[in-house]
């Protein structure tokens, strides 16, 4: 059997061989085998979109016109222990125009085998703790600054500090790790900051004060808040703010299922494959949470335009439709006099090889019944007629 | 030490604001300080913000001090004689205006057997929380308030009777209502706004069914005998007017029939209703194209070509004609002079509306709809004594909206017309249903309203009991009449070539960006440039330069502005919007060169 299915292989998708190896029953004949996947080839063939089929247009209908009905507004949970997420029209702009930074980023931290359990909950809270970015403004209860001499004291919140695990010591280290050119001073409850350089300034003395409001102490930057959430058997670490990159370094997170909404760090850390993926996934999420029904195919072509660049690109003026070939294309979008302007300095010529262009002249539009042509040579004159 | 603000600007400090902002008040009631003026302590900012100005959402409130409210016994019976006046009930104290920032300081009861010595103030009525239009709706407070803003909403733009001189005025675009009715089930804002001046619908018999599925999505179905007899009849009425202007020069618009050599003469026939002053006559029943006015001016540019021409009269036509798919007759003609002293001419088109299929008609209870059919009147379900209803609303315009005064309307106009009275159905205050339901039974009538019918055209008895009675309804002014349009050739613009824009100027019907794309969706590549054909042009291009040639029709030959006669022109078919367009380009210093290929 396995034989008679690998014939097959240049003529129907792997994922679809694969799932006739395990379906297809043990002692079936070599005749039937060979029948079953002569009438999947059919199928398959059948299904296959005609050449000169405007899906890229069909995909934005599709998208576009339940779009229409989806609510504008995002919805807000003021004071209940969930994230506050971006859905609907909103997200998807957001996704489609391959923003970089997002309105509310996301994570889902996915843990190893012995944390996931949540048996020990110590271990989790202790985890998420650390996962959770805090800076000096959170462990601290005042800033002031010494004018006689411009030190700069912080006072801290010893009890804070207590309830998140860090000692003073380990504070004074951040500091000195991410402030260069400062003396760093224990006095009991607050630490105290002096500037190595003679030169005291208090304006320079405020820049810094406000400067080491921000230093990490603990945690990973751009973590804002962490949520433990039981989903079916395990705990999984739901954040607020994203750091892909520097939550897959630690050890008890599953990086094989742990994900973030930002595309733009998925691309960074896992490449734009992964990147295609997040696209379809987090545009399939908003589509469904707002009860509509689109073919994934669609969102796919979206997705696979985003990306084929090897970077993603947003569907706007700066993305994807300026790798438009042509100019007339281009300056039918968005800032049309820019693109004739340069299109003119660099003696740009337009084929008039896609739809828009076609149709700003009124010739017909090289699509569905546009697209077949007569290849007939015409005879050649001889050269004694010319 | 509060800070005290007037209109929002900073005037001083108070020490203590409590006792000033009480002085204020009082100050106010007394009537030594305007009574348009508010002060709102904000205790949490500890500023007092006193407000007179304009614009301020304001409403009247009865003043209670001690729990017991100002207004007295004495004070109704007073007002009930016509001895004191809503304004002088305000000149005591006994009534003032709160705005919506004072409101903040102050408890209001809504009725008097809640009042408590904390209460500052007692609500008059309930209905004073609605506007005009909101509380002519009928048993409003058992509607779904959205429905109430739709209903007055569309109240506003009724056909009524808007001025009893209406037959001397010349206002624009104004309609009246034939036979305009006061409703049976009124509010009490009908008797004071005297709603029998200016009455906006008719009372009519609706009956809640279907009828072959032309009231299906909000459509209404008529009698036709019910049309005839009168009902939602109307008359359109739109003057045209017409100035002698004076231009620089002693030149002067004439009004006057214009001679056959004026530049743009129409045609003899177009000019036939002028009598010899120009003006149209009284009672001409005029047609689109038709020239109400017939007017001549002087040319536009003096110093012009025309000068040097041969003809002798250089003046323009501008005469007033009827726009495209306007007629009617001519009502009446005013000759006079404007401001300036010039000669001005009005004449009245009048146009006599009859209900048609797509003139929109509603309830009071936002329960609009166009009217799907006319219905012979024997065609008509009836009833079995003999009632037949006007007008048939689909039972699927209620479950969704929840309009459930429009269901008590048709018992309580039921009631009012079999009993003979008014129906008194004013929000929060009416006659109870219950009370309505007993009155129609001992009317001899099912107390819930419905009643056994019959198909109009087989004369069989309908299977459900059908829910039927009285109400008032009402024609809107949007008539198909005014916006039926359509076009399979006219004008064009001068810049593009493409047709013009609006039922105004007879123009085309957009296919729009999206409806485009549908096009491009079913791959119908020939279809779409046919659609886009509409300004086609065939243009020279030089194949040289690649810029557009000039075609010479008298000898017959082509040659290039730039290269000469001696290279290869080729026409080609573009539209002439992209032919602008390379215009445009042109005129930017960009050079737009076509490089042409065989097509094939």
């Amino acid at each position: 059997m396995a034989d008679i299915i690998s014939e097959y292989e240049d003529k129907l998708p792997a994922k679809m061989l694969d799932e006739f190896k395990e379906n297809i029953p043990k002692g079936a004949s070599d005749t039937k085998v060979r029948k079953i996947l002569e009438a999947a080839y059919g199928e398959y063939k059948n299904a296959r979109v005609c050449p000169g089929e405007a899906v890229g247009l069909i995909a934005a209908e599709s998208i576009g016109e339940p779009g229409t009905q989806m609510t504008l507004n995002t919805f807000h949970f003021a004071g209940v222990a969930e994230m506050n997420v971006t859905l609907g029209l909103p997200r998807i702009i957001e996704i489609l125009d391959g923003r970089k930074e997002l309105e509310n980023p996301m994570m889902e931290i996915y843990l190893k085998k012995p944390y996931a359990s949540g048996k020990r909950i110590e271990d989790l809270r202790h985890l998420a703790l650390q996962i959770k970015e805090t800076k000096l403004n959170d462990i601290s209860t005042e800033f002031s600054i010494n004018i006689a001499d411009f030190t700069i004291e912080v006072k801290l919140d010893k009890e804070r500090m207590k309830e998140i695990g860090v000692t003073t010591g380990k504070v004074m280290d951040a500091i000195s790790k991410q402030l260069k050119g400062y003396n760093i001073k224990d006095d009991k409850d607050s630490i105290i900051l002096k500037a190595r350089s003679k030169e005291d300034s208090f304006n320079e003395a405020y820049k810094t004060k406000e400067k080491i409001k921000g230093i990490t102490i603990k945690g990973i930057k751009g973590i804002l808040q962490v949520l433990p959430v039981k989903r079916e058997e395990e705990f999984v670490i739901i954040t607020a703010g994203s750091n892909l990159a520097d939550v897959l370094q630690l050890e008890e997170v599953d990086a094989y299922r742990t994900t973030t909404n930002n595309i733009f760090e998925i691309e960074q850390v896992l490449g734009i494959e992964a990147a295609r993926q997040a696209i379809i996934n987090e545009i399939f999420k908003v589509i469904e949470s707002q009860g509509l029904n689109v073919d994934a195919r669609h969102i796919m072509l979206v997705a696979d335009t985003m990306c084929v660049s090897g970077t993603v690109k947003g569907i706007t003026r700066y993305g994807v439709v300026s790798e438009k070939s042509s100019v007339l294309a281009r300056a039918s979008f968005e800032t049309p006099i820019k693109h004739i302007i340069n299109a003119a300095l660099i003696g740009e010529v337009d084929n008039l090889n896609s739809v828009v262009e076609n149709v700003m002249v009124n010739q017909p539009i090289p699509i569905g019944t546009g697209l077949p042509s007569l290849s007939v040579k015409p005879p050649q004159k001889t050269p004694k007629e010319k | 030490m509060a800070e005290v603000y007037l209109n929002s600007k900073f005037v001083g400090t108070i020490d203590n604001p409590a006792e000033f902002v009480q002085k204020i008040r009082e100050e106010r009631r007394k009537g030594s300080l305007t009574e348009n003026l508010n002060v709102h302590y904000n205790e949490k900012a500890n500023e007092v913000q006193l407000e007179s100005s304009k614009g301020r959402a304001r409403r009247p409130l009865i003043i209670v001090k001690d729990g017991a409210p100002l207004l007295t016994e004495r004070h109704i019976k007073q007002l009930e004689r016509n001895e004191i006046s809503w304004s002088d009930l305000i000149k005591q104290g006994v009534i003032e205006y709160l705005d919506t920032a004072e409101e903040e300081n102050s408890l209001v009861a809504f009725f008097e057997s809640e009042l408590t010595p904390e209460h500052t103030h007692l609500e008059i009525t309930p209905l004073a929380m609605l506007g005009y239009c909101t509380s002519l709706v009928p048993y409003g407070n058992f509607n779904q308030s959205t429905r109430l803003n739709a209903g007055s909403k569309n109240q506003k733009q009724a056909l009524g009777f808007y001025a009893s001189n209406f037959s001397v005025r010349m206002d624009m675009d104004v309609n009246i209502l034939h036979y305009p009715q006061l409703p049976v089930v009124n509010t009490i804002m009908h008797d004071i706004s005297d709603y029998g001046k200016h009455p906006a619908g008719q009372n009519i018999v609706v009956a809640i069914m279907s009828y072959k599925g032309y009231n299906m999505e909000d459509a209404i179905i008529l009698n036709k005998g019910s049309i005839e007899r009168g009902l939602g009849r109307s008359t359109y009425y739109r003057p045209s007017i017409a100035e002698e202007l004076r231009y620089a020069g002693g030149l002067i618009d004439e009004i006057c029939i214009p001679d056959k050599d004026v530049k743009g003469y129409k045609t003899e026939k177009d000019y036939r209703f002028l009598e010899d002053d120009g003006i149209i006559y009284a009672e001409a029943k005029v047609k689109e194209g038709d020239v109400v006015i017939g007017k001549t001016s002087p040319p536009r540019f003096l110093s012009s070509m025309e000068e040097y021409s041969l003809a002798s009269s250089t003046r323009r036509e501008s005469s007033v004609n009827l726009k495209h798919g306007e007629e009617g007759v001519v009502d009446f003609v005013l000759i006079t002079e404007n401001e300036e002293g010039n000669k001005l001419i009005q004449v009245r088109m009048r146009d006599e509306r009859v209900p048609e299929v797509g003139d929109k008609f509603t309830s009071r209870h936002g329960q609009k709809g166009v009217v799907g059919l006319i219905v012979p009147q024997s065609d008509m379900p009836f009833s079995a004594r003999g009632i037949v209803p006007d007008l048939i609303f689909s039972p699927h315009g209620i479950p969704s909206r929840m309009t459930i005064a429009h269901l008590i309307e048709m018992v309580a106009g039921k009631v009012g017309a079999l009993g003979g009275r008014y129906i008194n159905g004013t929000t929060f205050d009416a006659e109870p249903e219950e009370r309505l339901r007993k009155e129609l039974l001992s009317l001899g009538f099912r107390e819930s309203g419905v009643e056994t019918l019959y198909n109009g055209q087989t004369g069989e008895q309908y299977r459900a009991k059908i829910f039927i009675g009285n109400m008032y309804y009402l024609k809107l002014k949007h008539m198909v009449a005014n916006k039926l349009h359509s076009r399979a050739r006219g004008p064009i613009q001068l810049l593009t070539r493409q047709p013009t824009e609006g039922r105004a100027k007879e123009g085309g019907l957009r296919l729009g960006e999206m409806e485009k794309d549908t096009f491009v969706a079913h791959g119908a590549s020939l279809l779409l440039k046919e659609r886009f054909d509409s300004d086609r042009t065939v243009v020279p291009v030089c194949e040289s330069c690649g810029i557009i040639a000039i075609k010479d029709n008298y000898k017959n030959k082509s040659y290039c502005p730039v290269c000469g006669e001696n290279v290869e022109v080729s026409d080609i078919e573009i539209s002439y919007a992209f032919k602008l367009m390379l215009d445009e380009f042109k005129s930017l210093g960009i050079y737009p060169k076509l490089q042409l290929e065989s097509k094939y």
